[in-house]
């Protein structure tokens, strides 16, 4: 009886090196601009070429612009990363989409697109965000450059085992009740360390209902968790979302893969080293608070006092929390006012994540005190798409701004960023002291949750807007 | 990467947990294609009074006087002792780069993120684990002894304080052998070439379409 984990551990063992770590075999490379350059300079310096060169795809997405694209990117320090990545792929014969290609994206968004995420995959990327990938039944997680380099030399990674844990949702989620609640609600239980040292499997009733986007959001914030890799084990919604992307296997194969993927299930009997539940129908939507992911509370809730915590280590950092923050203890939290919107990132850009959107911008304004509110498709198709369907225009008339597809307002590498003070409700994954900018402040919301603010101005309780 | 055995050094206090990479290297410097020179921006934020950006002159910028970096006494410090849940946040290995460009060779916390602890190893740094209990007096020790000094033994596998006191602290056997070899681990790998080709073929038999 093994466990979905034990799976595709097994599966990917090139030898067991016999001290605890074992060579693990990397089916899936995904790279982008920040974390690679080194690592490529690495190969070259030891005279290496790629060990399987198609299992490589990369795009550019930290550092582009996301308006005039056509015109190149004005920061000259992060055009030289995005064409020292053209330059590295073009020497190496890697695929690569880039900047001016339609498919280029987050990388965590093209990989699923695509099809080059397949269940039973293992995929790493010098990203920790890697662990998105995860929701297709396959092992994903992020490594650092040194890793990017070593997986590029020899397609494998020297890894030892982690441990096992199972997250348990049961139940429906009510309404206006998304991923990115059940998520946040998860890290809230369990903390940022909780799954320290572990891959964690999400599963269970409200796990299983929720669509791919969905459960892509669910395992890109697994790291948020502390687990380097998340999953949900496959079934039909896995299947059919993978049917027919350009990577995805065609005809009598693809009938062979999807067979053996039936078998991307923990064992019933299956043990986890830890087994954590929550009620889906206890989750509201959620806002965090402070400058960690775990310092969420839901719509309904009071920003916590500091002096309510019993650990001198957590009261100590919600009150730095709060300072940064800008924020008293013991108010409403849907009485926080906010100065921009940011909705993308690789947690929720997606199309449903826009249409989610686009359902509360509709027909309506986005408040006079919001300066700024921006959506930025996950990718060149996602946006596409979305035009097609009508959202761009919903957006526009709402006061939103359209732009092009990257992780921009996500960690402001690029142009998009706020300002010290600026108070913003994002769909991205974290909170940290400025992460969006020197100064900023970052409260993490589901997609419709940060179109609502947008349009009342304040955090508000989504169900609230008919 | 350089050998990492035995390290006697100033120890430098970061009280705060959950001190995430993108304070330990803001993001603007991750636009370098090099894998050096982050040492003056390491915690950029917390160190300097302005905004930094890449290519500033980073000795003209007003630093932070209490930031604990910036204190004399810690001035040439090899040993960070931190909270837990050290390196939590971004993959990014720019952050082991910084430490190390600064001068650290070893943490010592309650705790790391997996990807930070993991990328420190691959760059000859030693994150120890130690209970949260020792962490504490650590502190207290340090804060209350101008110029504390910690040795870091790894073939040992113990930390001494001044006072010959000897703590005992856990590694994994591989990674300790890298280190104390100060060894590069794609050699390694590529030791393992026909196991490598055994398992494309096998596999390539099971799972077509991943080729
Ligand atoms: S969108 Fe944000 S979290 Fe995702 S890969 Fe880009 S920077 Fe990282």
């Amino acid at each position: 009886m093994r466990t979905l984990y034990d799976k595709l551990w097994d599966s990917h063992v090139v030898r067991d090196n016999g001290d605890g770590t074992a060579l693990i075999y990397i089916d899936r490379h995904l790279v982008h601009e920040v974390t690679s350059p080194q690592a490529f300079d690495g190969l070259r310096m030891a005279g290496r070429k790629p060990w399987r060169v198609n299992a490589n795809l990369a795009t550019p997405d930290h550092n582009v612009p996301t308006t005039q694209r056509a015109k190149g990117i004005a920061d000259p320090i992060s055009k030289i990363q995005v064409d020292t990545l053209d330059q590295n792929c073009a020497e190496f014969g890697i695929t690569e989409f880039k900047m001016n290609d339609i498919r280029q994206g987050i990388v965590h968004v093209i990989g699923p697109e695509q099809g080059a995420t397949l269940p039973g995959m293992t995929v790493v990327c010098g990203d920790s965000h890697t662990s998105t990938h995860g929701a297709f039944g396959a092992l994903a997680f992020g490594i650092g450059t040194s890793e990017v380099e070593h997986a590029l030399a020899t397609q494998c990674l020297i890894l030892k085992k982690s441990k096992s844990m199972l997250v348990r949702v049961d139940g429906q989620a009510g309404n206006g009740v998304t991923a990115k609640d059940i998520i946040l609600a998860i890290i809230g239980k369990i903390g940022t360390a909780g799954g320290t040292g572990y891959a964690i499997e999400f599963g269970g009733e409200a796990i299983r209902a929720l669509s791919m986007e969905g459960r892509m959001t669910l395992c890109n914030m697994a790291i948020e968790a502390g687990a380097r890799a998340g999953m949900v084990a496959v079934d039909d919604t896995t299947i059919n979302y993978v049917k027919g992307r350009p990577f995805a296997p065609k005809g009598a194969m693809w009938e062979q893969a999807v067979q053996s993927w039936r078998d991307l299930v923990s064992d019933a009997g299956a043990k986890f080293d830890s087994v954590v539940i929550l009620n889906a129908a206890d989750i509201q939507p959620q806002v965090t608070w402070g400058t960690s992911p775990e310092m969420v509370i839901g719509i309904d809730g009071k920003i916590p006092d500091p002096n309510s915590f019993a650990d001198t280590v957590k009261r100590e950092g919600a009150s730095a929390a709060l300072k940064y923050m800008g924020l008293q203890a013991n108010v409403p939290i849907s009485s926080v006012a906010i100065d921009k919107v940011f909705i993308g990132s690789c947690t929720n850009a997606r199309i449903e994540d826009l249409r989610a959107a686009a359902a509360i911008a509709q027909g309506r304004q986005v408040a006079k005190n919001v300066k700024l509110a921006m959506v930025v498709p996950g990718s060149g198709l996602v946006k596409q798409q979305a035009e097609q369907e009508g959202l761009d225009k919903i957006f526009r008339d709402a006061g939103f701004e359209w732009r092009d597809p990257g992780c921009s307002m996500c960690l402001a590498m690029n142009a998009d960023r706020l300002e010290p003070g600026e108070r913003c409700a994002s769909t991205s994954n974290r909170n940290f002291e400025g992460r969006q900018g020197q100064g900023g402040r970052t409260h993490l919301v589901s997609p419709a949750m940060a179109a609502a603010a947008a349009v009342q101005g304040h955090f508000v309780d989504v169900r609230d807007i008919k | 990467m350089q050998k990492f055995e035995t390290l006697t050094g100033i120890v430098v206090p970061m009280d705060r947990a959950n001190v995430d990479t993108d304070a330990i290297i803001p993001k603007q410097f991750l636009k370098s294609i090099k894998r050096s020179g982050f040492g003056p921006n390491l915690f950029d934020e917390w160190r300097y009074l302005d905004h930094g950006e890449p290519g500033m002159d980073n000795s003209k910028r007003k630093l932070n006087p209490e930031f604990v970096l910036n204190q004399p006494r810690y001035k040439g410090a090899q040993i960070l002792l931190a909270r837990e849940n050290f390196g939590c946040g971004s993959s990014r290995e720019h952050a082991p780069w910084a430490l190390l460009d600064y001068g650290i060779r070893a943490i010592i916390a309650p705790s790391y993120a997996d990807i930070f602890y993991n990328n420190c190893f691959k760059n000859g740094i030693l994150p120890i684990v130690m209970d949260a209990r020792t962490v504490d007096q650590l502190f207290n020790e340090v804060q209350a002894n101008s110029g504390y000094q910690l040795t870091v033994d790894l073939p040992s596998q113990t930390v001494r304080t001044p006072k010959d006191h000897s703590v005992a602290f856990e590694v994994d056997g591989f990674r300790k052998h890298c280190l104390l070899h100060g060894l590069d681990d794609i050699g390694l790998t590529l030791e393992h070439v026909e196991d490598i080709r055994t398992y494309e073929t096998k596999r390539k038999q099971a799972a077509p379409w991943l080729f």
